[in-house]
């Protein structure tokens, strides 16, 4: 086959697209100070603000695989109006501006949103401005991710193998858990890895629901964004490191990643 | 039928998109049952339907036990059947080996060492060495096999079986057949196969039932079913002619006000058989004692070995059976005009 000529004016826009993304790519790199970066790894308030990152990003990839899963299921079994509800609820916080998603997640769970109201009475429990809340925020903006992926991977399954299943027997919790969930691991594991990645690059819905607290709020991104102010070099080696882990992900998941979605 | 007790017995109607399958079928313990038809015919859904798979309306039961029976709001779900479905493609789980897919529906029935029991039916049928491999490390006989052990392990009541050997090739059909042929034999309970290959019910089954359309054409055993094909699909899968028409006496007039010579047809709505070998070819039209003559074009020539068939359209169309001899003597090409004769001794005719 030979194709038509690529006008020069295709290759220049294609070109400057390009730069816009390699350009600040190659800056961080080029600024790192790669001289302090082990100080600066070891300073207080990195570690404290990784150490959460890491933490907040796990709790919420696994309340987004203990939830996410059975919200997949039932909407790998609905049809017509219902699935398209379900679906639009579920994939909304994918392209919801997070603090949007932050207000709404305080407008809901603050002291006076409506199940926040009902907790704080209750049981004296705020919500907002806790660990607990940023974990909140992002399992909120991370969890369509696994949704979505575990839900391509149902509606790809051949069923007749949970068919054969319980021909031999095997009864619903049987099937789900040996046949089923093992079928869908590579949809489970890619959903759960781009969800993993969104919630530790979680900002907006984090600082507008959870604040800025170290120890207790502040996690990587947030640590990122104050730091750039005041000590640049902390703020350019936090980067660095959500740049290898995104660059991991890319590569560790390069057959997966788009074919998942 | 054969004269043992009947363990299964169903009388099933299933809609589906403007397709109806309404099918009444028996099986004993002891005798292998093949449901025979074209594709489409709605043969997997009859299988899935007896296996719990598909909604029905109707009655199954199986020695004794009711499956389902819709006037009484009963349906046995597929794990508490005590039936064993083994898929046309085998359908063994990826993520298991091979004794693992074994051993699955031992440990759904919490059998004690479950792995133990499916390492000796695997051992058995010479699958020793084969034990851990995964599914796709397996040959087309081989997942074939494993699929049948998975089922009968469970200790079925109702083995179904769907195309068993038509994904394999053709070179390994034979032995494969051969083997389920013995584990068949060996299988204590209703065995009940579907198929399109005649062949393949011929060599496995005791009884044919014929499905064409969601109904049941035509049952019985495969010298019966072939001797007296009720279908064109019969009627082709046993290599006759078969027509159609109503008999008056010894003349049986078919579509197109075509008569056939035929003793003791009877009267009213029949069947005729010819077999092609009964069909001669002449260049010019015979003289002699043949009463069914005519004149006709060669429509095709299908070379069978030494046999060739020759298809003729006349005012009654026919496939002959004649030899390559004949062929280039008779200058048999598509297109060529010929005589056809039948003897009417030839024509075998019974009840539609």
């Amino acid at each position: 086959m030979r194709r038509a000529r690529t006008p020069a004016a295709i290759g220049l826009l294609a070109g400057l697209g390009l730069l816009l993304f390699v350009l600040p790519l190659a800056g961080l790199i080029l600024r790192a100070p790669w001289s302090q970066a082990l100080a600066e790894l070891t300073d207080p308030t990195t570690t404290m603000a990784l150490g959460l990152s890491i933490f907040c990003s796990l709790t919420a990839t696994a309340i987004a695989l203990v939830l996410g899963i059975p919200l997949a299921m039932i909407l790998a079994r609905t049809r017509g109006t219902v699935r398209n509800v379900l679906r639009a609820l579920t994939t909304l916080p994918m392209v919801l501006p997070p603090v949007v998603g932050g207000v709404a997640l305080w407008l809901a769970f603050g002291r006076r949103g409506i199940a926040g109201s009902l907790l704080y009475q209750a049981f004296g429990i705020q919500i907002p401005f806790t660990t607990t809340a940023a974990v909140m925020a992002e399992t909120f903006v991370a969890m369509p991710f696994l949704v979505i992926a575990v839900e391509a991977g149902l509606r790809s399954l051949d069923h007749r193998y949970e068919e054969a299943a319980r021909s031999l027997g095997a009864g619903y919790w049987r099937v789900l858990t040996r046949v089923t969930l093992p079928l869908l691991r590579p949809a489970i594991f890619s959903g759960a890895v781009l969800c993993w990645a969104r919630a530790l690059g979680e900002f907006g819905a984090t600082i507008t629901f959870a604040g800025n607290f170290p120890g207790r709020t502040q996690t990587v991104p947030i640590a990122v964004y104050l730091a750039l102010e005041t000590k640049p070099e902390a703020a350019i080696t936090l980067s660095l490191i959500l740049l290898v882990v995104s660059v991991a992900i890319l590569v560790g998941m390069r057959d997966r990643w788009l074919g998942a979605l | 039928m054969v004269g043992r007790a009947v363990t299964l017995e169903a009388a099933i109607r299933i809609k589906r998109n403007g397709f109806t399958l309404d099918v009444a079928l028996s099986a004993a313990v002891g005798e292998t049952v093949a449901v025979l038809g074209p594709n489409g015919a709605g043969k997997t859904t009859l299988l899935r339907a007896l296996a719990g798979l598909e909604d029905v309306e109707g009655r199954v039961t199986l020695d004794g036990e009711v499956l389902d029976d819709t006037s009484r709001g009963v349906h046995v779900p597929a794990e508490k059947r005590r039936a064993g479905l083994v898929f046309q493609d085998h359908v063994l789980f990826p993520h298991l080996s091979v004794i693992e897919n074994v051993a699955f529906g031992l440990r759904a029935q919490r059998q004690p060492r479950a792995a133990d029991v499916a390492r000796k039916w695997i051992d058995e049928a010479g699958l020793g060495d084969r034990a851990e491999a995964l599914p796709r490390e397996l040959s087309g006989g081989q997942a074939q096999r494993v699929a049948l052990l998975r089922a009968l392990a469970t200790g079925p009541k109702l083995l179904l079986l769907d195309e068993p050997l038509s994904s394999l090739d053709v070179s390994i059909r034979a032995e494969v057949r051969r083997e389920l042929t013995r584990q068949l034999a060996s299988f204590n309970g209703v065995r009940l196969l579907v198929t399109h290959d005649p062949l393949e019910a011929m060599a496995l089954a005791d009884r044919l039932v014929v499905l064409e359309h969601g109904l049941v054409v035509q049952s019985g055993t495969p010298g019966e079913v072939t001797a007296r094909p009720r279908s064109r699909f019969v009627a082709d899968l046993a290599g006759v002619n078969l027509l159609r028409g109503e008999a008056h006496g010894d003349r049986v007039v078919l579509a197109g006000d075509a008569s056939l010579a035929a003793p003791d047809a009877g009267e009213g709505d029949v069947f005729a058989v010819i077999h092609p070998r009964a069909v001669a070819l002449y260049r010019t039209r015979p003289d002699g004692t043949p009463r069914n003559v005519w004149q006709g074009q060669v429509d095709s020539v299908d070379l069978y070995g030494e046999r060739v068939r020759v298809r003729v359209s006349a005012p009654v169309p026919l496939v002959a059976e004649v030899t390559r001899a004949a062929v280039s003597e008779l200058g048999l090409n598509p297109g060529a005009s010929v005589w056809i004769a039948v003897k009417a001794t030839e024509v075998s005719v019974y009840p539609a």
